[in-house]
């Protein structure tokens, strides 16, 4: 009964979100006061019954009510209750559920702070996502609902969840992947409002940017801990692998990072604004295909937990209406946008289109190189696979020129900047560079790697432009402190984003480079030496987990003598599936990371085990957090707040006067 | 900007979206027709032990080819059902170890045991493309003749050895005894 209660809520939600995407829409076009009023309650409403739905999912797992066949498929009686709870988007149709009730969640979030807006423009943004969510609901409900019933026997027990995502990587990476994925979808939805009402100017570069920022902070961590729990989990000490399914993600990431530089420039400067739209447009057709991707089994992966061709033709139809729809709009509708301003050739906004550039570049070439094999097969009959050699070959150099051009970019000045002023500026910072970048390898590391020399130049080129803008920006205050408060919140996201990526390079290349491992078999009380560090087998015993049986070494790290760090990596085998796992132990570190994967005891009692070293492999996720901070930070910025204040105030009396009827806040 | 390259965006998207909408319909999981029931394609390689391996080397009746790799993850899934048919002896298997590194590949043999009569190594992927593998895992079944019958895309456990491979397998057996 419980369960269909959940259908019933979905439907509610459905009627609710075609309703939310027809009459405001409608509303906005006629001038319907009415109407357009009932987008905001509209949104509550679908969030709430979303929600609901998302929750009596989750009180079916708690219960283990294996009649349900989604719970029945991915949850097991013996499986801990976080991790029946994280069940739930452990396949296709909870994740689809929890995806759609993300994308309500923002789309009340936009009805709660748009108040700066007018009416019409939330209207139409509303009424967008009202669309999308519908057909999100319209997809559950007719290929996937995750309340369908085994009827008329139901299993006694769960056939348990994929042991791999049995993990608190898994808890935490899925919903924040879909959170920034769906956030992309918000800014969609003010581009095509824009389009639809004709107003590309700066005010709506202005709404749209704190959005994009958010969506691009909360991505940029969703993609970090997909990477951290690859690195951890499956067993390999990669952090990336160019997979099929890792890439929709970081190219939906690399649109939208261009699209957040270039809405700065639409919004300060008013050109690039056809350019910026399109760029809106491409970020949300990037995590759109990220779906179709893992969900039709166009591309066959570690990751494709679910596949199923009908899906895909469903979703390729969403695809179809909703970015076929948004070009067609483009197309008749960009023609009429003018910039009323030029530029220099070298000014700021050269620099930030040559960004633009490089990184849509990459996202196309990664993109190609993620279809190609499927592309090759429908033109010739023929198969052929694409692996990392490829995406390295292009993207490395790509980030290269674009680091050297991060460097510039934020010390040139709007329109016009004269090339004798650069090379003042960045003389001094360029030889900097490369005078780090050959010390600081050879001190940490006391080798000399061609690959290390150039990511520590280009991270110090980074850092110390950072430094001379800053520098250049408090020079003529009265003492720096006073200078530095005067800095706004989104110089300074934008600065410490920057950072990030210079702490990042960092992590890359010091770990591809620099990591060593080593295949050992040990018997208890037997070490050997890896770098500065030996390991010694204390011995190992049995385990018995909740849903588990296995194995456990112990082992005692040393550095000259001194101990390191005890660890304990295991060999488990989950009783449901009979499935085998290996859980690593990780001693982690500021300046490298030590870890152990157990392979099988032979049968003279000793175990085969992979010791490795990695340098600096957490600066990796450290920058990715400093990128996000800094996109927060930015969105969080006193002008738009300032803004919404003031305009709240005059809007909502414009409302209510014209509108003679009851205007329901949504807070 | 002039009107036609407005509708560029678009377009592309379109062909995008045919290209997609084709891809559909191929099924990864269907090997091109013209390697069914074609004789395997010709190799001189060595095994992940450093042997040196070519067609000659091929067990002489029925066998499976399994393409694997230490990276592959689903692998590990089927491996038990490979352990289990080495050991029992009920068919030899030969490893394809695709697109892996040698060092890796032997651990991951040493760590999960080894069911294969030896491992071919495909570093490159070359021979993996005149097989037309699409990824790891895939199995094959050769006949006695080494002319390839049936291929199975993705994990091969014990419903899929029950259902697919056994009446596969009973079917060749009583084509041969005809």
């Amino acid at each position: 009964m419980i369960p269909e209660l959940g259908s019933f809520s979905l439907i509610l939600a459905l009627c609710l979100s075609v309703i939310l995407g027809t009459l405001p829409l409608v509303g906005a076009q006629t001038k319907n006061l009415l109407w357009m009023n009932l987008a905001r309650p509209l949104a509550a409403g679908v969030f709430v019954f979303t929600g609901i739905a998302l929750a009596i999912l989750a009180y079916a797992f708690v219960v283990d009510d294996f009649s349900v066949q989604f719970v029945a498929q991915h949850s097991n009686s013996l499986l801990p209750t976080r991790y029946k709870l994280t069940a739930v988007w452990g396949g296709h149709e909870g994740s689809f559920l929890v995806w759609t009730f993300m994308l309500t969640a923002w789309t009340l979030a936009v009805g709660v702070y748009s108040k700066s807006m007018p009416l019409s423009f939330v209207s139409r943004v509303l009424g967008v996502l009202g669309l999308l969510t519908a057909a999100y609901i319209l997809f559950m409900l007719g290929t996937s609902n995750p309340f369908d019933r085994v009827i008329p026997l139901p299993p006694a027990d769960g056939a348990d969840l994929n042991s791999a995502l049995q993990d608190i990587g898994f808890i935490v990476h899925p919903p924040t992947l879909y959170m920034g994925y769906v956030g992309f979808s918000v800014v969609f939805a003010f581009a095509i409002a824009a389009l639809l009402s004709g107003r590309l100017d700066a005010a709506w570069a202005r709404w749209s940017r704190p959005w994009a920022n958010v969506a691009w902070a909360i991505l940029t961590i969703g993609i970090a801990l997909g990477s951290w729990w690859a690195y951890y989990e499956l067993g390999w000490g990669g952090w990336w692998a160019w997979d099929p399914v890792e890439n929709p993600p970081l190219i939906t990431w690399l649109f939208g990072t261009a699209l957040v530089h270039s809405l700065a420039v639409t919004e300060k400067r008013g050109v690039f604004k056809s350019w910026t739209v399109l760029l809106a447009i491409l970020a949300f057709a990037g995590s759109l295909l990220g779906t179709f991707i893992t969900r039709s089994g166009l591309l066959t992966s570690v990751h494709a937990f679910a596949s199923d061709p009908t899906r895909g033709v469903f979703i390729l139809a969403i695809l179809g209406f909703f970015i076929g729809g948004a070009l067609l709009l483009y197309a008749l509708r960009a023609p009429l946008m003018k910039s009323d301003v030029g530029f220099g050739l070298l000014s700021r906004e050269i620099f930030l289109l040559a960004n633009n550039v490089i990184l849509v570049v990459a996202a196309a070439s990664i993109f190609l190189g993620t279809l190609f094999p499927m592309v090759y097969q429908a033109l010739t009959d023929d198969l052929i696979s694409i692996g990392p050699p490829y995406f390295n070959a292009i993207f490395v150099p790509l980030m290269i020129i674009l680091v050297v051009f991060l460097g510039v970019g934020p010390l040139s000045r709007w329109k016009r900047t004269s090339q004798a002023y650069l090379v003042q500026q960045l003389s001094k910072v360029a030889v900097a560079s490369v005078v780090l970048g050959v010390v600081i390898p050879l001190l940490i590391m006391l080798q000399i790697s061609i690959a290390a020399t150039v990511a520590v130049m280009l991270a110090s080129w980074i850092v110390l432009s950072i430094g001379k803008d800053v520098a250049n920006r408090t020079a003529n205050k009265s003492d720096r402190l006073s200078g530095l408060r005067g800095l706004t919140y989104s110089y300074y996201g934008m600065q410490l984003a920057h950072f990030g990526i210079a702490v990042m390079l960092i992590g890359v290349a010091l770990t591809s480079y620099f990591a060593m491992e080593k295949s050992v078999l040990l018997a208890p009380g037997q070490s050997t030496e890896l770098g500065e560090y030996s390991f010694t087998l204390n011995g190992s015993s049995d385990i018995r987990g909740p849903n588990f049986v296995g194995d456990r070494a112990e082992i005692v790290v040393l550095n000259n003598g001194e101990p390191v760090a005890t660890l304990y990596p295991e060999r488990r085998v989950y009783l449901a599936s009979g499935t085998p796992s290996t859980e690593m132990a990780i001693d982690a570190g500021f300046l490298r990371d030590l870890f152990i994967t157990l392979g099988e005891q032979k049968e003279s009692g000793s175990w085969s085990m992979t010791l490795y070293i990695k340098p600096f492999v957490r600066w990796i996720w450290l920058g990715a957090i400093f990128m996000a901070f800094g996109g927060t930070l930015a969105a969080a910025d006193k002008r738009y707040r300032r803004l919404r204040q003031r305009r709240s105030v005059s809007a909502e009396q414009q409302q209510s006067v014209t509108a003679g009827t009851q205007v329901t806040p949504v807070s | 900007m002039q009107r036609w390259k407005a509708f560029v965006p678009l377009l592309a998207f379109v062909a995008l979206a045919v290209l997609l909408w084709r891809g559909l319909y191929l099924d990864p999981k269907e090997l091109p027709s013209m390697l069914i029931d074609k004789p395997m394609p010709a190799f001189a390689l060595t095994t992940v032990e450093g042997k040196e391996v070519s067609n000659a080397d091929l067990p002489d009746g029925m066998f499976l080819l399994n393409v694997w790799g230490s990276y592959c993850l689903p692998c590990l899934v089927e491996h038990p059902t490979f352990m289990r048919l080495a050991e029992e002896g009920e068919i030899p298997v030969v490893g394809v170890n695709y697109r892996d590194r040698k060092d890796l590949a032997l651990r991951w043999l040493d760590d999960n045991g080894d069911p294969f009569a030896f491992s071919i190594l495909d570093e490159s992927g070359r021979f993996g493309i005149d097989l037309g593998v699409y990824g790891a895992p895939e199995t094959y079944l050769v006949d006695a003749n080494g002319v390839i019958r049936y291929r199975h895309v993705s994990v091969l456990d014990e419903n899929v050895w029950r259902e697919e491979f056994l009446p596969a397998i009973a079917e060749l057996q009583a084509e041969g005894s005809e």
